[in-house]
């Protein structure tokens, strides 16, 4: 489903295949990135959807077929140039110690500095702006590992806002967080995309904040793309059977409509 | 973990069976434990068998079944038997030391030399020299074995008196710091004294030229380390799965931990009082083993023993054969196949994490 | 122009941003100021060792001498000849491994790595060896070409060739930091072996003789050997220090790194190469000396407050470190001891004081 009819913009896997040392873990896989939505890629454990992931952020060559952005494969632009269109954050991302806020923030801006140019009044306001966003202005200061968890994350985040880019990648932001600072990331998440207008992808496990907060949804398993859409459309029971193995009903949530999964275990 | 769909369990309706674990690892990881013990007798009789001079099995017959006094019965009874019992005892110390000390240490790379032993050694053999002239073999090995359990009682100190106890972090440190110091200080004297650097360049090498008597003296202790490590088995096993589920299945770490580094110093040093310092035995026999056996330090153990025997049988074998009529000691023939061999495991995949 | 401009981000630490128009260039004030005194302290450790390094001489007349002054010809010939190469040779070693051991620790992200961990020492110390003990045939020593060259040589093409076979055999579609200290290892190790082994084909001379060497030794530098290696060194460590930036973004991590626009391949591939050179013209000046490349780095990192040890700083501290200890080395006991000896019973203590006290962060 290729629109060659106006400008390309955007993410797109074509044909991709990717895989570790051994077999291919995904084989094949042709995907569209929503423009200026939040899209969330769900699945069992396994199925390739941190593999896509770093595909799709160039963190892991594909073996076959190509990653695209505005028309033109990864594989044909310079990891800097790509680094000024899309950011990445990783599965448990790693800092050395010592390492304050504000100094994690500022890597960020490294993309667009030159070595002449380690930091202008530019980059500056950016990282500012970055710190105000996330809500951690206060926390400049302090050494990444003294933070709790979700600060932690928020700190990550705001590194790849200061980046800059219009496409943000997150591997698993919420895991190993409390609910209340699982929902703050993923309100964060969230606000950035209406008001900036970024283009968010992010692996998550919890199927009910993937529908609540995310516009389109991709379900993955043994490597393939299931089911792809609206929350509504995607998260139902049959599917949820399909792709998790999970007896689970859904249920509409009473605030927004979007659907809520309520597992039922195995029973008899 | 996807399941091919050729294995998966067929639906049936409302519920997925889940197949059950067969216990594939406890079986074949007996057998591995008898074909390393056939492996083991037949790297000693081809010990025997196989040395320096050319010989035949009816000569082997003729020193066991009805000795006279030959040349060859000698060489036989005099010099090949004590180097296998040697090449036996040495290679079981240094496989069980380190499989304890990997198992201490959580660190796929730990030497039983990390922990000080070798260079505590050097270090007793090099000032006596120094101090009191050239010594006769025995006291110069019990030396040895005294120089080796200072130093590595020096590390366990220095481990623990860090703010919560001896950790595989601060055991790796301190044996570093320790190692190094002592090597300093050896470094020191032997430029200043020319025996005691005679003394030390051949003891380095490791060799299992037979040092008469001492393993007469060293069994005790050799016997002690072997029993600390089996007794160590089950505490193993649980440190395996990080101090915290350690402590919860009942297990003391610091008596854990004591017992394995008592182990490891009996049996390193008494390994470095028969040989010298070996490089590599005790790094490579428990990654060949774990190859064989998998995690459980229940068949990692014993059959880490036999490895460890049979794996210095025919390095020492192959020195023998290789450099007629002299030798190539024992320390250099596994430098040579060990440090390639390590390398492969190493690129092959990860190394098991301890 | 807007000079010396506090980064407007609210922070209480020590960067600065210096900026001229659209040059903008970070400084961390606390850096700068630590390698200031830093440098100071080295001038003063400079003279320490030349006064020391044989008989006792007074400040005045080695200021004097070093200055050009000869009109006292025997302390001028003294100092010119065979103090100042000496002096240099250790500033060289110990500038040259301790940024060394900057670069491996913030690649490898360990505080325990060191560049006798790519295989180097281990190795040019068996070509050396190899050399001494050969050409040597058991007489009285090494002397002539083969001890100015032959031995050099050896060192530095064995030490290259071990290094290069380390990244070669770590290298798999990609550079781990894991399989690197594995390889490492192994090299090492067989190096190891192999040159104690030889160690047993010669006389106890010669083999007096390589163990010297092989403790680190400072013996016999003169201007001829010293020029070309402060040449390289200093060449590399200003590649080094261009290198900063890169060296912090390494220590976040490939993925991050990657993510913001680094081609982490070559960058790793770069700073190991300069750190394998480095180890190389060290080992190869003064032999392997213990600590120094593993010590200087954290201690330059725990002066300077900063995240990964700073290149600059390191060196400062790995130069006065080997001065000192040559100086202690030489008059300590009765006759002068290597200053391998000095850095590792000072260096040791020194470890075993971080375990104590940064164990909780090392773990």
């Amino acid at each position: 489903m290729t629109t060659t009819t106006r400008l390309d913009h955007g993410l797109r896997a074509e044909n991709l295949s990717l895989g570790y040392d051994g077999a291919d873990i995904i084989q094949n896989l042709s995907l569209t990135i929503p423009n200026a939505r939040v899209t969330s890629i769900i699945g069992p454990n396994g199925c390739g959807k941190s593999t896509l992931l770093r595909g799709l952020g160039r963190l892991l060559a594909p073996r076959s077929g190509e990653v695209i952005l505005d028309g033109v494969p990864l594989a044909g632009q310079s990891t800097r140039q790509i680094a000024t269109r899309i950011s990445v954050l990783p599965q448990s991302p790693v800092a050395p110690s010592g390492l304050t806020v504000a100094d994690l923030v500022s890597r960020g801006r490294h993309p667009r500095q030159k070595w002449y140019q380690q930091f202008s009044p530019a980059d500056e306001s950016v990282v500012e702006d970055a710190l105000r966003a996330t809500d951690i202005l206060d926390l400049a200061d302090t050494p990444i590992e003294d933070l709790s968890g979700g600060q932690r994350q928020r700190a990550w985040i705001s590194m790849t806002l200061a980046q800059e880019t219009g496409i943000l990648l997150l591997d698993e932001p919420t895991t190993y967080l409390d609910l209340a600072h699982q929902v703050d990331v993923l309100e964060l998440v969230r606000r950035l995309n209406r008001e900036h207008g970024r283009t968010v992808v992010m692996v998550l496990h919890d199927i009910s904040l993937a529908a609540r907060y995310s516009d389109h949804i991709v379900a993955m398993k043994d490597g393939r793309i299931q089911a792809q859409g609206s929350p509504a459309d995607v998260v139902t029971s049959d599917r949820l059977l399909n792709v998790f193995g999970l007896h689970a009903e859904v249920v509409s949530e009473p605030t927004d409509g979007r659907p809520h999964v309520i597992p039922l275990g195995h029973s008899g | 973990m996807t399941l091919d769909p050729a294995v998966a369990p067929p639906r049936v309706q409302g519920r997925t069976p889940v197949p059950l674990p067969r216990p594939r690892r406890r079986a074949s990881a007996a057998r591995w434990f008898w074909v390393s013990a056939a492996a083991l007798l037949g790297a000693a009789f081809l010990s025997i068998c196989i040395g320096g001079q050319p010989s035949s099995l009816q000569d082997v017959w003729h020193a066991v079944a009805a000795p006279d006094g030959s040349v060859m019965d000698v060489t036989i009874r005099e010099l090949r038997w004590p180097r296998t019992v040697l090449a036996v005892c040495a290679g079981i110390c240094l496989g069980l030391a380190g499989t304890l000390v990997q198992g201490h240490t959580r660190n796929p790379v730990a030497d039983p030399g990390l922990l000080g032993i070798n260079q505590g050694a050097a270090l007793a053999i090099v000032a006596a020299t120094a101090l009191a002239g050239e010594l006769p073999p025995l006291p110069q090995a019990l030396l040895a074995f005294a120089g080796a359990l200072a130093a590595s009682v020096l590390v366990f100190m220095i481990g623990s008196a860090a703010q919560h106890g001896a950790t595989p972090v601060t055991l790796v440190l301190a044996g570093a710091a320790v190692t190094a110091l002592c090597a300093g200080l050896v470094s020191g004297i032997v430029l200043l004294n020319d025996q005691a650097l005679d003394t030390l360049r051949f003891w380095q090498v490791g060799s299992l030229a037979a040092r008469s008597g001492v393993l007469s003296v060293i069994w005790p202790f050799v016997v002690a380390g072997a029993v600390l490590a089996l007794l160590n088995i089950k505490p193993l096993n649980g440190l395996a799965l990080g101090a915290d589920t350690a402590v919860s299945l009942g297990i003391s770490v610091f008596k854990a931990r004591a017992a394995g580094i008592a182990a490891v110093t009996l049996l390193a040093g008494s390994a470095v009082t028969m040989a010298g310092p070996i490089a590599f035995a005790g790094l490579l026999v428990p990654h060949i083993t774990r190859a064989m056996t998998g995690p459980d330090y229940r068949w990692l153990v014993p059959v880490s023993a036999l490895t460890g025997a049979t794996v210095l049988l025919l390095a020492d074998t192959a020195g023998r054969v290789i450099a007629r009529p002299g030798e190539l000691s024992v320390g250099v023939v596994l430098a040579v196949i060990g440090a390639p061999f390590f390398v492969y495991l190493a690129r092959r995949r990860r190394l098991a994490t301890v | 122009m807007t000079l010396l401009q506090k980064d407007r981000t609210p922070s209480a630490t020590s960067i600065r941003v210096l900026r001229a128009g659209p040059v903008s260039v970070r400084l961390n004030l606390r850096t700068v100021l630590v390698g200031c005194v830093l440098g100071v302290v080295l001038l003063a450790a400079m003279g320490l060792h030349v006064a020391f390094g044989g008989t006792p001489m007074a400040y005045p007349d080695v200021l004097r001498a070093l200055l050009g002054d000869d009109t006292n010809s025997r302390i001028h010939l003294a100092v010119t000849e065979f103090r100042a190469p000496r002096m240099m040779a250790a500033v060289i070693v110990g500038a040259a491994l301790a940024t060394a051991g900057a670069i491996t620790q913030t690649v490898a992200r360990n505080p325990l790595a060191s560049p006798d961990l790519l295989g180097v020492t281990a190795g040019a110390s068996l070509g050396a060896v190899t050399v001494l003990v050969v050409a040597d045939g058991g007489h009285a020593g090494l002397s002539g070409f083969a001890a100015t060259v032959g031995m050099p040589a050896a060192a530095f093409g064995a030490g290259i060739v071990s290094g290069v076979a380390v990244y070669l055999l770590a290298y798999r579609r990609g550079l781990d930091s894991y399989r690197l200290v594995l390889a490492g290892l192994g090299i090492s190790g067989l190096a190891a072996s192999l040159t104690t082994w030889i160690l047993t084909l010669g006389d106890v001379t010669s083999a007096a003789q390589a163990l010297t060497w092989m403790t680190g030794s400072l013996n016999g530098k003169d201007w001829a050997t010293v020029q070309p290696m402060a040449l390289s060194a200093g060449v590399l460590i200003i590649a080094a220090l261009f290198s900063s930036r890169w060296l912090l973004l390494t220590s976040l991590g490939e993925d991050t790194a990657i993510g913001l626009g680094a081609r982490i391949g070559v960058i790793r591939l770069t700073v190991l190469t300069i750190a394998v050179l480095l180890a190389s013209v060290a080992t190869v000046t003064a032999g392997p000396v213990a600590f120094v490349a593993l010590a200087s780095p954290q201690i330059a990192r725990s002066l300077t407050a900063s995240v990964i040890p700073p290149v600059g700083v390191s060196a400062l501290v790995g130069a006065v470190f080997v001065l000192l200890s040559d100086t202690v080395a030489a008059n300590a006991l009765s006759a002068p001891l290597p200053v391998g000896v000095a850095t590792a019973v000072v260096g040791a203590p020194f470890l075993i004081h971080l375990i104590l006290k940064y164990q909780r962060r090392l773990s």
